[in-house]
């Protein structure tokens, strides 16, 4: 049925005419929705503004044990470091020769430690803690830099919440093409 | 007699100077000798003959006195044996990281030809190990801020009509010359993590218009599929701009170690910004402060703040022969070569220098000379037999000179770390031994 070429063409560009999408161009086809459930299933990021945090809690308590069992062999019992990174201690160190840089002196958002904890370690198991273990691992070492109370809870709202000390220490070099430069 | 010895050494830490040793060799070029002694692990092995010197004339070399290896015996072809010591390796006298799942690899520089890596020469950065993924169970989704998300098949993204071009990729954590420089350096250590390859894929603005991006979304995450999962945020004109999915390298798929099936290719942006094993691109309003843009990969200022986003890789070039740890030979003519790049453009000029920058002359650069892509040059030289300081400065079509190592300092301190892109210089001892000079 040749007849019904053009009237897919002129579908297809009202298509996109209607699509609003300031980047349009020909559309092909090729591959097919995701479904919510698919996309859920690796969307594990998590911003700043604490979007993408799972429901549950976990406090520095039970975050110390999980430390020690699953971190500590690598960070040391009290993220110290060695062999691997250090994760504590070095704030107000950024101006030295050696600057020591840890999640306490450097890291900006606390929503990165729980993002990075999540989606990486352990090195050797990574995204096996489940979200509570996650928030509770965030808190134990949030604590040994005394960012949190000994007592403190995580949660979504929690953590999104926290101020990290090195909050004001960043600045973006990036301005799109066009810009005025920073 | 020609010994069958390899054409350079690795310095050994014991000996930062190379040595001389009685056994001598030219390299496949006939202008440099290498220097010889220890380091036998890179040695190449030889041939057990008779004596050394029966396969030249007039005698007829053993390999036509029988045939040789049958056609496809090997179905993947491999280097020359007499090749083996060009291969990558880790920084010499770098510590060794805790584990290697989390380490580099250095590309030998110093042993190629023109512009192309060959794809096992790649350099390495990993943070998690390289997984083993089958293409037929690797999936892209793309979502968040877009009209439709999609979610692709490796065979859904080679349907889309597809590109080659010829790219850079440097780590910004090349070249550490920012305290004093340890003159045992090669080439390889102190410039390996740069290599080139054509590469193939469909470009991003594609499939992004395939699901239809909001006016909204300013920037992009880009998540891997390795252990790490490791996530980059990318600026939405970049990812319009001439952003790759690349599923090819040197005409091959990708090699497992540079992100088989499927990476993201930046043109000119730190590498860690190419994220390999790619399997999912989300669009947001903003960035995602992810660890490698934050915690790494940022510049420690010496006012204590840290410049995030520093995506472009800028102008640079090496003098790549001679380098470190070669040897010259007899004085006399030799051909000075080495790569420029810039992640701003072309390269538009490269000047060699062999006093120090004292005085400088143009280098002849090899065409095609491309955009965000590795350019040969070269510049004759006569070598009197006395000391020398070989350098090379390169200025890119944006009009951008690179900098002295001086320079760099005065404003980045070393606590900066990445990008460091300064002018290289090689020492050329009377005697002939060269050594980085930083």
């Amino acid at each position: 049925m040749p007849g019904r070429i053009p009237c897919l063409a002129a579908l297809a560009i009202a298509v996109i005419a209607a699509s609003g999408a300031g980047h349009a161009a020909e559309r092909y086809g090729f591959g097919r929705p995701a479904t919510p459930q698919e996309i859920a299933g690796w969307d594990i990021d998590v911003s700043p503004s604490g979007a993408g945090l799972p429901p549950g809690r976990g406090d520095v308590r039970q975050g110390e044990a999980i430390f020690a069992a699953k971190c500590a062999s690598c960070h040391g019992a009290h993220g110290e470091g060695k062999p691997m990174v250090r994760l504590v201690g070095g704030i107000g160190t950024l101006h030295d020769k050696k600057p020591k840089k840890t999640v306490g002196s450097f890291w900006p958002y606390a929503t990165t430690l729980f993002d990075y904890v999540r989606r990486a370690m352990p090195l050797n198991a990574p995204q096996s803690l489940n979200p509570d273990e996650v928030y509770a691992v965030s808190a134990y070492v949030l604590f040994l830099n005394g960012i949190v109370a000994q007592d403190a809870t995580l949660d979504a709202d929690t953590l999104a919440k926290i101020k990290m000390p090195n909050r004001g220490g960043f600045v973006s070099a990036f301005s799109p093409p066009g810009a005025a430069k920073p | 007699m020609i010994p069958r010895t390899p054409k350079w050494k690795e310095p050994s830490s014991t000996a930062p100077e190379p040595q001389v040793g009685a056994a001598r060799s030219v390299t496949r070029r006939g202008l440099i000798e290498a220097g010889a002694g220890a380091a036998a692990a890179a040695m190449v092995s030889r041939p057990a003959l008779a004596q050394e010197g029966d396969n030249l004339p007039p005698s007829i070399p053993e390999w036509q006195l029988q045939p040789g290896e049958e056609t496809l015996s090997q179905p993947y072809g491999r280097p020359s044996k007499f090749e083996a010591n060009v291969v990558r390796r880790y920084r010499h006298g770098l510590p060794e990281p805790p584990t290697r799942l989390s380490s580099f690899s250095l590309t030998p520089l110093q042993d190629l030809c023109g512009i192309i890596t060959p794809n096992g020469l790649h350099y390495e950065r990993h943070h998690a190990g390289v997984p083993r993924i089958d293409p037929l169970e690797h999936r892209l989704i793309v979502h968040g801020m877009v009209e439709r998300p999609i979610i692709f098949a490796m065979e859904d993204l080679t349907r889309f009509p597809s590109v080659s071009r010829v790219h850079f990729l440097e780590c910004s954590g090349n070249t550490q010359n920012w305290r004093a420089p340890k003159p045992e350096l090669t080439v390889q250590d102190t410039h390996g993590l740069l290599s080139c390859c054509e590469w193939t894929g469909v470009p991003l603005a594609t499939v992004l218009a395939e699901a239809g991006v909001r006016p909204e979304a300013r920037w992009m995450l880009a998540e891997g599929a390795d252990a790490a999962a490791m996530t980059r945020s990318i600026p939405i004109e970049k990812a319009l701009d001439d952003a790759l999915l690349a599923y090819a390298q040197n005409g091959e798929r990708l090699r497992p170690e540079q992100g088989y099936p499927l990476r993201l290719l930046l043109p000119g942006y730190e590498g860690n910004t190419s994220v390999k094993w790619l399997r999912r691109l989300k669009l947001g309003p903003e960035p995602f402060q992810t660890r490698e843009e934050t915690s790494k990969y940022t510049l420690l200022m010496p006012d204590g703040v840290a410049r995030q986003f520093n995506f472009v890789m800028e102008a640079k070039s090496v003098i790549t022969l001679p380098s470190g740890g070669q040897r010259l030979g007899a004085p006399g003519f030799y051909e000075i070569s080495g790569l420029a790049w810039s992640g701003n453009g072309k390269v538009a000029r490269v000047e060699v220098s062999t006093d120090g920058g004292a005085s400088r002359r143009d280098a002849a650069l090899q065409e095609p000379v491309m955009s965000k892509c590795l350019t040969r040059f070269r510049s004759p030289w006569r070598w009197d037999g006395g000391a020398a300081t070989l350098a090379s400065r390169v200025t890119d079509e944006t009009g951008y000179v690179q900098p002295t190592r001086e320079a760099l300092l005065n404003v980045r301190d070393v606590r900066s770390y990445y990008h460091y892109n300064g002018i290289q210089n090689w020492s050329v001892a009377a005697g002939g031994a060269v050594t980085n000079a930083g």
